[in-house]
């Protein structure tokens, strides 16, 4: 430690960038970034799987997006990851933990079902779409709210709470899986309706998933207005930022709590409305199949900005997509595939830092010059 | 000869340069520390202080620049390299473990022997605080600990760790007149050892009475040092301010007074049931400004918080507040949310900036609007004459700002001060509540806040100020309310009162206390 006290030039120093890098310029560390991570994909595939990495890399676009049929179930599931993302913004922008989409989704889609079984027979396509709407809002919304009303009156801890709320909800559907069991003894419920197609998404524009992208993106778009433009939004803003502010403010605190959870358990259900009417047409414990979890991840990406939660979604199913085809194409195991996607992520976010700091290395002659309060980077 | 001038010198800063994002905190700055002396660091608000002393203990890694102690250049990555170049930095806000007792506070972090030898520490903490006149229980907790008792701690800490130059952070601010003085006694005994201080204040009579030499920042560079003995208060101001600037407080005659609020059997309960009010009773003019004093948390926060619906109140006491306009209310147990449907113009400038007056995230625009939002029937908010109201305080206050889309956090305390207080004055209140309205703030803006509480004043607003400083509270106040464990222990004529007689009634309850 004492040898440290001699003063050597610190091998790097690292400030805040004061003016923003240009647009350009950020685009061009990401796209280095990209190729960055893809150069150590493609070594780390050579090296370990003896495989030529362009092949991969090609692979792995096929699957997404080599057929249409392939595209659109890439976008359907982008939709749905974005949907979920949209629902847990307002939560999370409140600082109220909502790690239950999970079972706000399963809970939408057991309404969604049981319309598609039991009214199939009494509705037509279009109220019974509107009446599966209405309830997969009311009963993801109902799941939301509980644990919001707890945090609300009680103060209880919302992140556990919402989480177990994901197993009641499971065993929720486990029971209704077994109820509505088809064929007996598969301990699945089949696909519902098959042959009438009664509660299914309708094609619009001649693709069976039109619809699910209509309506997403009008979620996206009231997100984005609802939070930013609505005094409903400024209130969970200030909720999320400080109750005591919002006390101060004359905010109904408990109020904007009960109806924030409400919102976001509500945009989950819709998801799971689409997971079931719009895409699988059954219903099974694994509807959810985790994207609860991973939609955190989007909407704290995208810093609660739904119009960035498009390209976020879209980028994760599509490594997800062309994770699932390599696997299969080269009979590789999961894990290498899911390598793969780890280190374009950590590349992709990674060079976040560098459009936000400025790094100066020892030994550069790169020097900060300030005139008049402004930065000026000067090469001496 | 280079080298002998360089011996007497315990630091150099060389052209030491630090950027916050578009922020030059500090500019090229060029700073030398003596052996044996007392510096005072003088500055406004967000002029670089407390960076500059931050680089100098290891926090921050300067952007250019390097640092010499005696004589050869060094450098300080961490505080852990600063205390073994014998640097040591006390902070506003302590770094102390409130679990642990004095003396493993003192060798946490230190990884000196395998074991912990507390008997030894405390051998050696005793020694120290022999040496220079320190009282420290080493034994004791941390959460037992006065604000005065864990500051004494952080200085024993640095003393133990060998630190030959300490930098104080506005280390008075916390203090009471009495152990602002023992403060002093120390920082002698220190300095007449050979250890170099760094003295942080606002108080320019404190600054005249501890130190041997003044260095001045203005907006992140350094403007010049000075001797103390050539200098006074109106030259150190000029200094940091740029231009001459009067130290008066101006008082204008009370007129028309008219009773505003008038509070009576009002008692507050925490949530453990300890009375933090009992039973205050007093009444607040239109057209004066009523001083509260007291020492920290004897029930100013509760009192004001009672008034403003944010805090619970026994029910059989009556907070009534009479209008302008002759309507009376009473505002006794309603919540912000039935106080704000009242419409009774009731600004409350509270003591936690961040913590409740402001959203530290948002910006300008949006905190300005914090409390009219609500205004109109459209489920949207209206944010243009929030934002034209944002622009106005921004120039008529002259906010330092890069634009009115910044996050308020950024702004300087002064500059988010000026806006807290801008925005509960423009909603035209009767009562104006105010907690330290000036704590932290630079003499510029100090100044500022006292004249647009005299203007309030004048407009017939009852303006209650909550302060610390009794100098202040004497010199601009009409009347003083004294605090003394959650009871009223006197109301006095603040232009006759005695600052004595003050501080007796802040310690002692007065006889008409309970009455």
């Amino acid at each position: 430690m004492k040898n440290d006290n001699k003063y050597t030039e610190p091998f790097v120093r690292i400030s805040k960038r004061g003016v923003p890098i240009p647009i350009w310029k950020a685009m061009g560390i990401r796209a280095l970034a990209l190729l960055a991570a893809l150069i150590i994909c493609a070594i780390i595939i050579f090296s370990i799987v003896k495989l030529n990495p362009l092949k991969v890399y090609i692979a792995m676009f096929e699957g997404a997006f080599s057929t249409n049929k392939r595209m659109w179930v890439t976008i359907r599931d982008a939709m749905m990851l974005l949907c979920i993302a949209v629902g847990l913004a307002p939560a999370f922008k409140m600082r109220f933990w909502n790690i239950g989409a999970e079972g706000q989704i399963l809970m939408g889609g057991i309404v969604s079902a049981a319309c598609m079984i039991y009214l199939s027979k009494h509705m037509t396509t279009l109220p019974m779409m509107l009446l599966m709407l209405v309830l997969s809002i009311l009963a993801g919304g109902i799941w939301g709210f509980i644990p919001g009303i707890f945090k609300a009156k009680w103060g209880t801890n919302e992140t556990l709470f919402t989480l177990m709320m994901n197993y009641i909800a499971i065993q929720i559907t486990a029971y209704f899986v077994a109820l509505w069991e088809n064929p007996i003894g598969s301990n699945t419920v089949g696909v519902i309706n098959p042959r009438t197609k009664i509660g299914w998404f309708p094609e619009l524009f001649g693709q069976p998933y039109t619809l699910n992208v209509i309506l997403v993106l009008v979620l996206v778009v009231f997100m984005y207005l609802y939070l930013r433009y609505t005094k409903q939004g400024y209130e969970v803003a200030v909720v999320g930022e400080s109750e005591n502010t919002a006390r101060y403010a004359a905010i109904d605190v408990p109020k904007v709590i009960m109806r924030t959870t409400f919102i976001s358990g509500a945009i989950c259900g819709i998801a799971g409305f689409l997971a079931v009417s719009g895409a699988s047409h059954t219903i099974s414990t694994n509807t959810a199949g985790g994207r609860g979890f991973t939609a955190i991840i989007v909407a704290w990406l995208a810093q609660f900005n739904s119009f960035v939660m498009i390209p976020i979604s879209a980028l994760l199913v599509f490594l997800d997509k062309g994770a699932i085809e390599i696997a299969s194409r080269y009979n590789l195991n999961n894990h290498v595939s899911n390598m793969l996607i780890g280190i374009i992520l950590f590349f992709i976010l990674g060079s976040e830092f560098f459009i936000n700091y400025q790094v100066k290395f020892r030994g550069s002659k790169h020097q900060v010059e300030f005139q008049d309060g402004k930065h000026k980077e000067v090469q001496a | 000869m280079e080298t002998q001038k360089t011996v007497q010198k315990a630091i150099q800063m060389v052209n030491i340069t630090k950027t916050f994002g578009e922020v030059i905190a500090n500019n090229k700055i060029n700073l030398d520390i003596y052996h044996g002396e007392i510096l005072a660091l003088l500055g406004e608000n967000g002029s670089g202080k407390s960076t500059l002393m931050n680089v100098l203990s290891g926090i921050y890694l300067p952007d250019d620049g390097h640092i010499r102690v005696n004589g050869s250049a060094v450098l300080i990555r961490s505080p852990r390299e600063a205390y073994q170049l014998g640097i040591g930095m006390v902070h506003q806000h302590f770094k102390l473990v409130d679990v642990l007792t004095a003396a493993e506070n003192i060798v946490l972090g230190l990884n000196e022997h395998r074991l912990l030898d507390l008997k030894n520490v405390r051998a050696k903490v005793k020694e120290i605080c022999d040496r220079y006149g320190f009282v420290v229980e080493p034994d004791k907790k941390v959460y037992d600990m006065s604000v005065s008792e864990k500051q004494t701690l952080e200085i024993v800490k640095l003393l133990y760790r060998g630190a030959d130059i300490l930098i104080l952070d506005e280390p008075t601010a916390v203090l009471t007149p009495q152990e602002t003085e023992k403060l002093f006694v120390v920082m002698r005994n220190m300095k007449s050892d050979g250890k170099s201080i760094v003295f942080i204040s606002h108080k320019l009579h404190e600054v005249m009475e501890i130190s041997d030499r003044v260095a001045v920042l203005r907006k992140g560079c350094f403007i010049g040092d000075v001797a103390t003995k050539d200098t006074n208060p109106q030259k150190l101001t000029e200094m940091m301010v740029g231009r001459a600037v009067s130290l008066n407080i101006e008082r204008p005659e009370p007129k028309n007074q008219v009773e505003r609020l008038v509070v009576k059997n009002l008692t507050v309960l925490d949530s453990d049931g300890v009375k933090r009010l009992d039973n205050v009773s007093f009444t607040a003019y239109g057209g004066e400004i009523l001083g509260i004093a007291g020492i920290t948390g004897s029930g100013q926060r509760e009192l004001l918080e009672a008034i403003g619906g944010l805090q619970p109140v026994e029910s059989d006491g009556s907070i009534r507040l009479i209008l302008p306009d002759g309507r009376e209310e009473e505002l006794c147990g309603k919540n912000p949310l039935e106080i704000y449907k009242l419409g009774v113009g009731l600004a409350f400038v509270p003591e936690d900036r961040f913590g409740m007056g402001l959203v530290a995230s948002m910006d300008l625009i949006d905190n300005v609007m914090l409390r009219s939002y609500k205004q109109g029937k459209s489920v949207f908010a209206d944010r243009k004459a929030p934002k034209e109201l944002a622009e106005k305080i921004v120039q008529q206050l002259e906010v330092v700002t890069p634009s009115l889309k910044t996050p308020i956090r950024r702004l300087s305390g002064g500059n988010v001060q000026k806006m807290l207080v801008g925005r509960e004055i423009a909603g035209n209140p009767s009562l104006l509540m105010t907690a330290y309205a000036v704590r932290g703030l630079d003499i510029k803006t100090t100044h500022t806040i006292f004249d647009l509480l005299n203007e309030q004043k004048q407009r017939g607003v009852a303006v209650i100020y909550v302060g610390e400083d009794l100098d202040v509270l004497l010199e601009l106040s009409d009347r003083i309310l004294v605090l003394c464990g959650g009871k009223v222990s006197g109301i006095v004529d603040a232009r006759t009162a005695k600052k004595e007689e003050v501080g007796l009634l802040m310690t002692h309850l007065g006889e008409e206390a309970t009455a």
